[in-house]
């Protein structure tokens, strides 16, 4: 049976805002997006599918269309954050996670 | 049974009727088998200059060699048709094999003609149409010093500028009184024999060769007028003769100037046999353009299929850009005076000459000539060709209207059937449908949509003209906006925020634009904040594209590299043990650049800020290597210690590139200094390059090195240093000022309107009136730069930022080396 839980990464403060960052946990790499304007958050693999850097955490952020997305920094696949589905029409996934915010630190749920 | 066609030749002509072949479905009941001598498949002939240039072979190939067969037709390259037999209807190769035809086609095109001069056979000589004569060429340029091209014609000025531009001084001879003599009356051929002569192609005129002197290989060519000539590579480009032979062969009859005799609609005598392209002789004249016999090709495919079609001539209107300069004629360019009157406009000053010849009575255009400034070229070729009456004053069409406004004919006047491309054969309703039904709102979508401008790429301009046209007839926009969350083009937006003073990418993206913004806009925003402002980028390192970011080349595995700032390529011993020992310490693998410095690989995002102090503390600075910004000024080693150097060209790029470091750009910036001609610096492939002269330094601008090399043009010669200085001020901050995002000045230049003589205007004559504006808003650049890597280095804050887990000191477990060659590399 799958188990999910929920992990404690590091606090709010520690999270540039319209950026990401990679946060450690339980051994893998995640990469954790806030847009700050409407305090939004997002957490997706930091490995990008494509040639497999560990870079999806430093891309740029923004949006295509209102679809929050991620562009990696190495050759520009970009991402949904929404659903990890690349939106320059290639058959890339990134895997996402749920994000939540308590007590102002940034909580991932993963298996 | 299918009928059998044979095709002999596949150069452009027999490409162009392979193409049609199966266009027109003509293989449902016909097999084409295809012979071509040459090694390689058809390729475009027209560009053979930019495979001399470095274009690949494959690049210019018409089609790969698995089309063929992917459209059943059999190729056989490489593999001559050595007789015709006639009675048996059969053709016999080289190797003795035979194939028998139902219809035979002659597509055998021409060969160089190469006039009957003594010691014509010696080495050293060559022509100028086959990749193989361009490889003899290349191979032989490194032996050579000084070249000559037989023929001022078309090819033979295409083919001098390109020995010139490998390094050879180079004279173009030429039998006629004049360049172009078939193209350019006296006037037209004179200013672009100055032009040519200002950068520095020696141009000899009414020289008839009467032999080749040397021993074995070419050393010298002597006239007639019994002066001499010393070279040691000639290049004849004299003309084409049509290879008749196989027709000759076989008793076909051939014009007795050469060519294979045929009817409009492209048939010998023989009616299985027929001849299309360049090596045939129609309305009594040998057709040396690629658009006629591409004509000519679909002539006959409309005929084997029972059509009744004819061809009838031929537009032979020209374009060529020679060393910059737009060379063009149309229709009647040489009209004699009793059958019409001829406008002149003649403008030493800037080398521009324009002539119309108008009909008797004033109504019609007949034909031109341009020089030096070909920008009305399509139109007024459509004026001819589709008879449209001209305005009162025809001369407005050449010299744009006084007080404003156009010349009153437009794309808008020329009829729906007028040909646009003429290599394809497309007309203007073609290319609207292709806009207003297909969608294809773009110049790159037109081309893919109809292949028009996919030839020659002469009728691309008017490809645009149309666009414009039809979407502002139908109220729509063309304009080259940023992205999707702002409708503004790079150039509104630097006036935007410099006028409202923004000063942060969030503000800018509230008041003029929607969304979040993404990966365009955010570093467009930063290098135009950059650019106004000048404020330290670290600031703003959250819409940085990847390098900004974190002030560094991002590399394999996510790691980054080093490069502090070496100003001309110069540095101290004590320096370069820095370097040495800082590498060292954190295990670098080090590298010399092509900018003349040094690089150092694989170091941790978080090692940054710790290798940059020391490098700092040494007395380094960033090198922007990471930046669409100055990257370095390269210099030769100059007259302090070379014994060729005109003059201390290592001190004037020392000072160069302390004046420009730093500078954010719409992309990167290169520069190079060298102390004389031989430009070791190689100053003419950088953005701007300066190289001395006996008299001062000659300024270069727009070179470009990369996947489309590009020499630079000369902007102003023989100045004191003070004068560059300023010039390249204003060409820098022009630049940064009007071009599209990660635009290099080359491509930018190529789309500027007016080209290299309106940047002259701007930068040199001032015409704009911004010239001290311009230097103004340079030199609040310079007094503000900061080295950003000692901003990061010594605030905590921003230093912070170089971690890779925000919630672990852990460093990335994926980054892995392996030794290579007494250093290391990443891991796979």
């Amino acid at each position: 049976m799958e188990t999910k839980e929920w992990v404690k990464t590091a606090s709010v403060d520690k999270f540039p805002a319209n950026a990401g960052a990679c946060v450690l946990v339980n051994g893998e790499q995640i990469a954790v997006f806030n847009f700050a304007e409407e305090n939004r958050w997002y957490a997706t693999q930091n490995q990008c599918p494509h040639k497999g850097e560990m870079a999806i955490s430093r891309g740029l952020t923004g949006d295509s269309n209102g679809t929050p997305k991620v562009a990696c920094p190495f050759h520009k696949k970009s991402f949904s954050l929404e659903d990890g589905t690349c939106l320059t029409d290639e058959d890339y996934e990134l895997k996402t996670y749920p994000v939540k915010i308590e007590d102002g630190f940034v909580y991932i749920e993963i298996e | 049974m299918k009928k059998k066609i044979i095709l002999i030749g596949n150069g452009m002509t027999g490409f162009r009727f392979c193409e049609k072949f199966v266009e027109s479905g003509m293989s449902a009941d016909h097999e084409l088998l295809v012979f071509g001598e040459e090694n390689t498949p058809a390729y475009d002939r027209v560009h053979l200059t930019s495979f001399y240039t470095g274009t690949t072979a494959d690049e210019l190939l018409l089609a790969p060699a698995n089309w063929y067969a992917d459209n059943q037709i059999t190729l056989k390259s490489g593999d001559r048709i050595a007789a015709i037999n006639r009675n048996e209807k059969k053709v016999i190769s080289e190797h003795g094999h035979s194939y028998s035809y139902d219809i035979l086609v002659l597509a055998t095109g021409s060969s160089a003609f190469v006039p009957p001069i003594q010691g014509v056979d010696k080495k050293g000589i060559f022509v100028y149409r086959t990749f193989d004569d361009i490889l003899a060429i290349k191979k032989y340029i490194p032996k050579a010093t000084k070249a000559a091209v037989i023929g001022g014609g078309l090819l033979g000025l295409e083919a001098a500028k390109a020995v010139m531009d490998d390094g050879l001084k180079t004279s173009i001879i030429e039998f006629a009184p004049r360049l172009m003599p078939r193209q350019l009356d006296e006037l037209g051929a004179s200013m672009l024999r100055h032009k040519l002569e200002s950068f520095d192609l020696e141009v000899l005129l009414n020289k008839s060769t009467e032999k080749i002197l040397g021993n074995g290989k070419i050393t010298g060519m002597q006239f007639t007028d019994g002066s001499v000539l010393e070279t040691d590579l000639l290049v004849i480009s004299a003309g084409i003769k049509p290879r008749d032979e196989l027709a000759r062969s076989c008793d076909l009859e051939v014009h007795p100037r050469g060519g294979i005799v045929v009817n409009s609609k492209m048939g010998t005598a023989d009616e299985s046999i027929f001849a299309i392209g360049e090596c045939v002789v129609v309305h009594g004249m040998v057709w040396g353009l690629v658009a006629p016999c591409y004509e000519m090709a679909e002539v006959l495919i409309a005929n084997l299929r029972n059509g009744q079609r004819e061809f009838l001539g031929f537009d032979l209107s020209s374009k060529l850009k020679l060393i910059g300069t737009d060379v063009a004629s149309f229709g009647h360019a040489l009209s004699e005076p009793h059958h019409g009157r001829t406008i002149v406009y003649e403008n030493k000053s800037r080398g521009v000459y324009k002539r119309l010849n108008v009909s008797l009575d004033g109504k019609y255009l007949l034909g031109g000539i341009l020089v030096g400034d070909a920008e009305e070229y399509n139109l007024l070729k459509q004026i001819v060709n589709n008879k449209i009456k001209l305005p009162e004053n025809p001369e407005d069409l050449i010299l744009g209207s006084r007080g404003g406004g156009g010349a009153g004919i437009s794309v808008s006047d020329l009829p729906d059937e007028a040909v646009i491309c003429s290599c394809e054969n497309i007309s203007k309703k073609t290319i609207l449908n292709a806009v207003e039904i297909d969608g294809a709102e773009s110049v790159p979508l037109i081309k893919k949509c109809t292949k028009s401008g996919t030839g020659c790429g002469g009728c691309v301009p008017m490809l645009d003209d149309l666009l414009t046209f039809s979407m502002k007839s139908r109220g729509k926009e063309v304009r080259k906006v940023i992205c999707e969350h702002f409708s503004y083009t790079r150039q509104e937006l630097f006036d935007l925020i410099k006028v409202d003073e923004i000063k942060t990418y969030p503000e800018l993206l509230k008041k003029y634009g929607t969304g979040y913004g993404c990966e365009v806009c955010k570093p467009v925003t930063a290098s135009l904040l950059a650019s106004i402002w000048n404020e330290v980028v670290a600031k703003h390192d959250t819409i940085q594209d990847t390098n900004d970011r974190f002030l560094a080349n991002i590399q394999q595995r996510g790691l980054y590299s080093v490069v502090p700032r070496m100003p001309a390529g110069e540095i101290t011993p004590e320096k370069l043990i820095v370097i040495g020992e800082v590498a060292r310490k954190y295990d670098l693998y080090t590298k010399i650049t092509g900018g003349q410095r040094i690089d150092m690989f694989g170091a941790r995002v978080d090692l940054l800020p710790d290798i940059w102090e020391e490098l700092i503390d040494a007395g380094f600075e960033s090198g922007h290597a990471y930046g669409k910004a100055l990257r370095t000024v390269k210099s030769c080693v100059g007259s302090t210690w070379c014994r060729f150097g005109m003059d201390d060209s290592v001190s004037f790029a020392v000072e160069i590139e302390e004046r420009y470091k730093g500078i954010r750009a719409p992309h990167k910036i290169k520069g190079g200094v060298s102390g004389c001609v031989r430009e070791c610096a190689e100053a003419r492939s950088k953005d701007f390059g300066v190289i001395a002269t006996e008299k001062g330094w000659n300024l270069f601008v727009c070179g470009n090195g990369g996947a489309n090399p590009r020499h630079a043009d000369l902007l102003a010669s023989d100045l004191d240093k003070e004068t560059v200085i300023k010039y390249i001020d204003r060409f820098i901050m022009f630049y940064i000022k009007t071009a599209e995002p990660l635009t290099r000045t080359a491509k930018w230049l190529g789309s500027m309107e007016g080209g290299l003589g309106h940047l002259r205007d701007v930068v040199v004559n001032d015409s704009l009136g911004i010239g001290e504006k311009l230097e103004a808003d340079l030199q609040k650049l310079v007094e503000t730069y900061q080295c950003e890597w000692k901003e990061v280095v010594n605030n905590p804050e921003l230093r912070k930022k170089y971690r890779h887990f925000v919630n672990s000191e852990e460093t990335d477990s994926n980054i892995k080396f392996v030794a290579l060659r007494d250093q290391k590399m990443p891991a796979k």
